[in-house]
């Protein structure tokens, strides 16, 4: 399988780029042994020519899902690979990966079961609430709280959005449930040995870096984080015997409110770009210019 | 050794020719001396010179067409995508409706003015490029969808629309085209019916013998056949269409096509499989078909060589070991309506492949971006050799069991040559392998290097049952070597055939049939 150039790591003195002890240099085994819980989400293929059902929602709208590809959320993705190279670094110990949505996210769970997560968990709830527009940031929030409780992760590490609904607020809302730091846009993660962590992340203005003092935190992954890694079928056969645990809210109950608390009014398609013309000389084109398109 | 009789029509002499070197040197005419050959039958012919003709043809082109004179516009024309073959055509046409196509033919065959019809000029065997100063009768312009019928799959349009415009256009209904080649952004449809392109979906949808329901063509004479048939079945009488699918624009110009396509699938898998062995891919092969079924929509090889080639530019997600690409990578892909089950099957495979042995590691897509980056590690192949150096290109059949003897024995030809590089890679579900021969950073072809590959490769092809051009076609690449293929009976219908549509030879003039 690949070997990735990984440089996220000068500050681990104790490892080397692939995890391996190297009597040569003395280096020691890692002194941080992690559990990172990894939220991953199935929404539409980012890769796919998205289409609008205008009629649907009494009007309102939707994307249409029906028949379309679905894969796990690229910021996700991204998410999962730091889980899975910080293990490979023997940081982590253990990857618990989780879904809050109806039946279908088993998909994404084998997905990142087969890039490295050790085990699963599915938050199953109902097939009619869309985890694009009706279950939303604070209900889920709500349920990876509830998740974060029970497996004591050392780190939560997440995807900065949802390429579906865009809220980008899961992050926010779970770590003021959870009352621990955050830091967002992710683009260098490295983890000391006292279990604080370094973070670089990207704004408009440049790259800022962050210290956290000390785990437990929730990041949330941005794209230059890093490239993640196709699934190899070694890994593939061995996902199949990984466990999924399935927290089935349905009938098992819930106190965590599951109704949307905004209201999506409409949604259409953005005005497809007139094509352009040839014109034949320079007057003409200043002519245009001018009157048509009135830009000077 | 084979005996082949070929006539040179200057010295009207026949020479038989019972050893095939002296054949390989008769025919090896090159780029330019053929093509001097045929301007002085051009002229011999009787053709008239196109650049007298210009505005009585512009005269012609009523719905907004165009006659292109200027020789900087029409260099990208007289061009083939390889560079290896460079027309000299002053006149370059691009109508914008059948009438137009229809009474430039009717006035050219008037005059004997020779035409090559040329589609997105993506063409591998020179088909499309003149070989002379033909005029170059550029079918870019008729690039409209005329209608789709959403309930049969039955796409109406004109000839010069692209490929993957076509399958984007067919994407909203949630239908797909029948066929898939690498040249999708470029080659346009018209170009792809008049050589029966195969590509990586041949095994799943079959040809385009399948797929096209009927097409308008235009005759040498201008007269416009009607053959727009739009039923699956329709037994009434010689079906006409099957002359112009792969005869190269020779018969007539096809401007309008009716082609049945299939549903888009609702499920798509891509896997990359490493072997280190060639037996394994054969097993592989047949352990596809029977776990896979219905759903195996493509298989196709790659060696470690062009993958390696490949790989300096591409990421491999897949290598065997020191940064190497496997011995053997195979991409298949699986197309259905039901992503659990085609899953299973796919698992299945991949599980059973492992276990055995067969397939030493490989990768399974986990979304439309990785599918995307498999396809184009494939379809990069050929113009990544392109890049390096000339490239000797050969694209046959021969039974898959031959694929790896026959690249070996090629490789072993070539070895006292220290710039060369053999590679192949290809279709191996329907037994076709593109094998190259490349020269790195020489762009010129070297006859020494030729002399070495040809006849060898065709008379081994030809040797194991073979065909000598699977799915590229003649072109004037090729044409010389049909008599290699099809016995003397066979050519002379096919002779009949060609004065029978087109009695002056203006339609694609020294291309497809052997010369004379």
């Amino acid at each position: 399988s690949t070997s990735h150039n990984d440089d996220t790591n000068k500050t681990i003195r104790n490892t080397n780029n692939n995890g391996h002890t190297d009597d040569k240099n003395k280096k020691q085994p890692s002194l941080v042994r992690m559990r990172v819980l990894v939220p991953v989400k199935r929404v539409i293929d980012y890769a796919v020519k998205v289409r609008i059902n205008k009629s649907a929602r009494s009007g309102a709208g939707h994307v249409e899902l029906n028949n379309v590809k679905m894969s796990m959320n690229p910021f996700c993705e991204i998410a999962v690979e730091e889980a899975v190279r910080l293990k490979d670094k023997k940081i982590a110990e253990e990857i618990v990966a989780v879904s809050v949505g109806p039946a279908a996210c088993k998909d994404v769970l084998r997905t990142a079961l087969a890039m490295g997560a050790d085990r699963a968990v599915h938050v199953s709830t109902p097939e009619d609430l869309r985890t694009d527009y009706d279950l939303q940031p604070m209900s889920v929030a709500g349920f990876l709280y509830e998740v974060a409780l029970k497996e004591e992760p050392d780190l939560v590490l997440m995807g900065k959005q949802a390429i579906d609904g865009d809220f980008g607020q899961t992050t926010g809302m779970l770590a003021g449930m959870l009352e621990w730091p955050q830091v967002t846009f992710a683009a260098k993660i490295d983890v000391h040995d006292d279990k604080s962590c370094t973070v670089e992340r990207e704004t408009d203005a440049g790259t800022e870096t962050l210290h956290i003092p000390k785990l437990p935190a929730v990041i949330s992954c941005d794209l230059r984080l890093n490239e993640p890694r196709y699934a190899t079928l070694p890994n593939i056969m061995k996902a199949k015997k990984k466990k999924i645990d399935v927290i089935d809210v349905d009938s098992e109950g819930t106190s965590i409110r599951m109704d949307p608390m905004i209201e999506m009014v409409e949604i259409y398609e953005p005005e497809s770009r007139k094509g352009g013309i040839m014109v034949d000389n320079v007057d003409e084109l200043i002519e245009k210019l001018k009157n048509e398109a009135k830009v000077i | 050794m084979m005996s082949v009789r070929y006539v040179q029509r200057t010295a009207h002499k026949v020479i038989e020719c019972n050893n095939t070197r002296k054949f390989s040197s008769l025919v090896d005419c090159g780029n330019f001396g053929f093509g001097k050959y045929l301007m002085r039958a051009f002229s011999s012919n009787g053709y008239s010179d196109p650049a007298l003709h210009v505005e009585s043809l512009r005269g012609l082109l009523s719905d907004g067409g165009k006659v292109i004179t200027d020789i900087t516009a029409i260099g990208a024309y007289n061009l083939d995508w390889m560079r290896q073959y460079k027309g000299s055509s002053e006149v370059l046409i691009q109508p914008r409706s059948t009438y137009e196509v229809s009474k430039i033919l009717e006035y050219c065959n008037l005059n004997r003015l020779p035409i090559v019809p040329q589609s997105g000029n993506t063409g591998l065997v020179g088909g499309s490029i003149p070989i002379s100063n033909e005029i170059i009768l550029s079918m870019a312009k008729l690039d409209d969808v005329i209608s789709f019928d959403s309930t049969n799959g039955i796409l109406t349009c004109e000839s010069g629309c692209i490929l993957q415009d076509l399958d984007e256009y067919l994407s909203q209904y949630l239908y797909m085209m029948p066929y898939d080649i690498g040249a999708k952004g470029s080659c346009m449809i018209g170009g792809n019916v008049s050589t029966n392109a195969g590509g990586q979906h041949f095994y799943r949808f079959g040809s385009m013998h399948a797929n096209i329901l009927g097409m308008e063509v235009v005759l040498a004479d201008g007269t416009v056949l009607d053959l727009l048939n739009r039923n699956r079945k329709d037994n009434t009488g010689y079906d006409l269409k099957h002359l112009f699918i792969g005869a190269e624009g020779t018969l007539g110009v096809i401007t309008k096509i009716n082609i049945s396509c299939p549903r888009r699938p609702r499920a798509q898998n891509v896997a990359l499989l490493g072997c280190d062995n060639y037996d394994a891919v054969q097993n592989i092969l047949l352990l596809a078909k029977e776990e896979l079924g219905e759903i195996l929509s493509a298989f196709e090889l790659m060696d470690q060589t062009v993958l390696n080639a490949v790989g300096r530019n591409i990421d491999i997600p897949v290598k065997f070991r020191d940064g190497q690409s496997f011995p053997f990578t195979i991409l298949v892909e699986t197309q259905g309506s039901n992503h659990e089950h085609d899953s299973r099957k796919i698992e299945e495979l991949l599980e059973k492949g492992m276990e055995s042995g067969d397939i030493v590691d490989g990768v399974l897509a986990q979304d439309r971006k990785q599918i995307g980056h498999m396809w184009e590690i494939r379809e990069s192949c050929n113009p990544t050799m392109g890049s390096i150096g000339y490239t000797y290109k050969y694209d046959v059949s021969i039974p898959i069991s031959d694929f790896h003897d026959i690249v070996l024995r090629m490789k072993d030809r070539l070895s006292h040559h220290s710039n060369i590089i053999v590679t192949s890679w290809g279709h191996v579900i329907d037994g076709n392998l593109h094998l190259n021969v490349t020269t790195p950073n020489v762009r010129e072809k070297e006859s020494d290097i030729l002399g070495l590959i040809e006849p060898f490769i065709f008379e081994t092809v030809v040797q194991r049952g073979g065909s000598i051009s699977a799915e590229h076609g003649l072109g004037q690449s090729k044409n010389n070597y049909l008599k290699l293929m099809k016995d003397d009976a066979s050519v002379s219908i096919m002779r009949k055939l060609k004065t029978e549509f087109d009695p002056n030879n203006i339609l694609n003039p020294g291309k497809f049939l052997p010369a004379l």
